[in-house]
């Protein structure tokens, strides 16, 4: 064929260009992963009490088994390794969660400005939080653990169950009923929130701290207890990223190129509800994490879902981690400031910076 | 919506769907692929129950090209053609090197392959469409059903599309395709089936039903028909109602 031989190359060059991006996305992928681990490593060596960045590593060292009991000395073995490596590590599981389940609710909505928080399961996670509280038992634990992540996390699950029963029209799950159901059910909450407010003012000082998101004085019980929902959350988005490619074409094309739709939308929205609900559970509400990060990753590495979950994934826990390190640090004199807080003015004028760039962008084009 | 409609596509048919705004030939389609269930009566395709198919196998037998593209994400041209393998590809698999040159070959016969790495919100409507296009021949079906796939299209490219068709069509592949240019629809299609008011109202040889009385009575408006200068086949021009009362005068 005439044709064959003008066309040959072209052919080849794409199949160059495929290969050559897959090759960038796995150097970034290298690369994040060495910055995240460096990233523990170095959040854990910060913090009010000065300890050297021998003992640091030797206290690491001793707490995760490598090296034999008693080469560190009680206190710094404590502040390392029990209070500040296991907030350094929850930040980043919760920044993980946030990103990925983000990148999910903004694929599945087909809506950009969707965040983890969207469909209501954030409101959930407060209004169980602020019941906790109001019943006075914010100071009740079990195994060390407390019971307002428990309360939190039946609030989310119960909000989504609620969401996915309402926005159910004639036995089918539709977007833009979903996302009503959503604004209903996260309204009514926060109202009955209010109302707990204005009933118990004791309270109220705790529920604003706490929606407001914070890791302080979270530690290895907090990660133990949300990483089974945070895993079982990965696994069910992981799962369907090339269907949640195709559902963003829109769901009759989604039908017609063979992915079922009604199924796969329901196990999408679970799963990132799951990762929601453990990030929340144990955080409190931390908002622009979810929003921001996706948005950024899709703008640099595309809209391919595995690529844009994975990436969200890092690059949210690098940005809550962080975030967090601020949140502690900032203030002289040991005092915090709420991580949600922070997040929210570097997010804010951050996301304002993308969207100016973006909207100049396409002018120019 | 629609009703008592009996009609069989034979294998290597290319049949046009005709008929006005609302006559039901987009919920025609969308019932063929299981969009939009079926409330009465039965349907079967390559001789199997409609309602037996799963998704995943229903996409292997037939393809669709959608009226209305719904692009809300960046994703590359080329990655929206490789969504047409899906139906081919096992859970959690990635594209094969198959995938690929399936997929390239068809960006190359619908003129897409300059814009593989280009950003599908980046391009030109009708550029999408061709993608499109290109998505849907690359998922391989033996049935492709297309709704207004070359509204958007300049001439040149509507020709270049109803060309690959029609060659495609030579090699086995059966089309449905609803179409508003009449004309185009002359041309390329053997067979016409018009609805009107979600019924068949006439079904039969383009050369046979193509007709100013058929025509007439289905648009509602006047129409004329002249022979294709070159190839005979009949098409319909449209006569605007000033003249029609300057004749009557």
């Amino acid at each position: 064929m005439p044709d064959s031989n003008q066309t040959s190359p072209n052919l080849q060059e794409i199949r160059g260009r495929l290969t050559a991006s897959r090759r960038v996305f796995v150097i970034g992928l290298i690369l994040l992963a060495i910055v995240s681990f460096l990233s523990v490593l170095g959040a854990t060596g910060i913090g009010h009490l000065q300890i050297p960045w021998e003992t640091v590593m030797a206290a690491i060292g001793e707490g995760l088994g490598l090296s034999p009991a008693g080469s560190v000395e009680r206190t710094p073995l404590v502040v390392v390794f029990d209070i500040r490596l296991s907030r350094v590590i929850l930040s980043f599981l919760v920044g993980s969660a946030l990103g990925v389940a983000g990148a999910v609710f903004q694929g599945v909505l087909r809506n950009p400005l969707a965040d983890p928080f969207t469909i209501g399961v954030a409101s959930g996670a407060a209004f169980g939080a602020a019941l906790a509280f109001a019943l006075g038992l914010g100071g009740a634990s079990y195994l060390g653990l407390g019971t307002i992540p428990l309360l939190a996390l039946v609030g989310a699950l119960g909000a989504l169950a609620l969401v996915v029963i309402l926005g159910r029209v004639q036995g089918r799950l539709r977007r833009d009923t979903l996302v009503l159901a959503g604004i209903v059910v996260a309204t009514f909450l926060s109202a009955l929130i209010a109302l707990i407010k204005a009933l118990d003012e004791e309270a109220v000082s705790a529920i604003v701290f706490w929606v407001m998101g914070s890791f302080q004085g979270r530690g290895w019980i907090h990660v133990a207890f949300s990483l089974p929902y945070l895993l079982l959350g990965l696994y069910l988005v992981a799962k369907c990223a090339r269907e949640l490619d195709i559902m963003t074409m829109g769901e009759v094309q989604a039908r017609q190129l063979g992915v079922e739709v009604e199924r796969v939308r329901r196990r999408l929205l679970v799963g990132a509800s799951l990762l929601t609900a453990a990030a929340v559970s144990v955080s409190g509400v931390i908002g622009f994490v979810g929003l921001v990060v996706p948005h950024l990753v899709r703008m640099t590495v595309g809209a391919a879902h595995q690529r844009l979950m994975i990436f969200s994934g890092l690059l949210g826990g690098l940005a809550l981690l962080w975030s967090d390190v601020v949140s502690r640090t900032l203030l002289p004199g040991g005092e915090e400031l709420p991580v949600g807080v922070v997040t929210a003015l570097i997010g804010g004028p951050f996301f304002c910076l993308l969207l100016k760039r973006r909207r100049g962008g396409v002018i120019l084009d | 919506m629609l009703h008592g409609l009996d009609f069989h596509v034979g294998k290597s048919e290319l049949v046009g769907l005709l008929g006005p705004n609302g006559s039901g030939k987009s919920t025609l389609l969308l019932c063929l692929s299981k969009v939009v269930p079926l409330h009465a009566g039965e349907a079967t395709v390559s001789g199997r129950e409609l309602s037996a198919y799963s998704a995943r196998e229903l996409a292997l037998v037939e393809a669709s090209v959608p009226q209305r593209l719904e692009i809300s994400f960046p994703f590359r041209c080329i990655e929206v053609v490789l969504m047409g393998r899906y139906p081919h590809q096992r859970e959690f698999g990635s594209d094969s090197d198959e995938d690929l040159t399936r997929a390239m070959e068809a960006m190359r016969l619908t003129d897409t392959l300059d814009l593989a790495q280009r950003r599908i919100t980046e391009i030109s409507g009708g550029e999408a469409q061709r993608v499109i296009i290109a998505r849907t021949l690359a998922q391989e079906a033996e049935l492709l059903l297309l709704d207004e796939a070359t509204a958007n299209l300049d001439v040149a490219h509507k020709m270049q599309m109803f060309d690959l068709f029609s060659k495609k069509n030579n090699q086995g592949v059966t089309f449905l395709c609803a179409m508003h240019d009449l004309n185009l629809a002359a041309l390329y299609c053997q067979r016409l089936i018009f609805l009107k008011n979600g019924r068949i109202s006439v079904d039969g040889p383009t050369m046979e039903t193509f007709t100013e009385e058929n025509l007439t009575k289905i648009y509602e408006t006047e129409v004329r028909i002249i022979p294709h200068p070159d190839t005979g086949v009949p098409q319909a021009m449209f006569v605007p109602s000033a003249t029609r009362r300057a004749q009557s005068a």
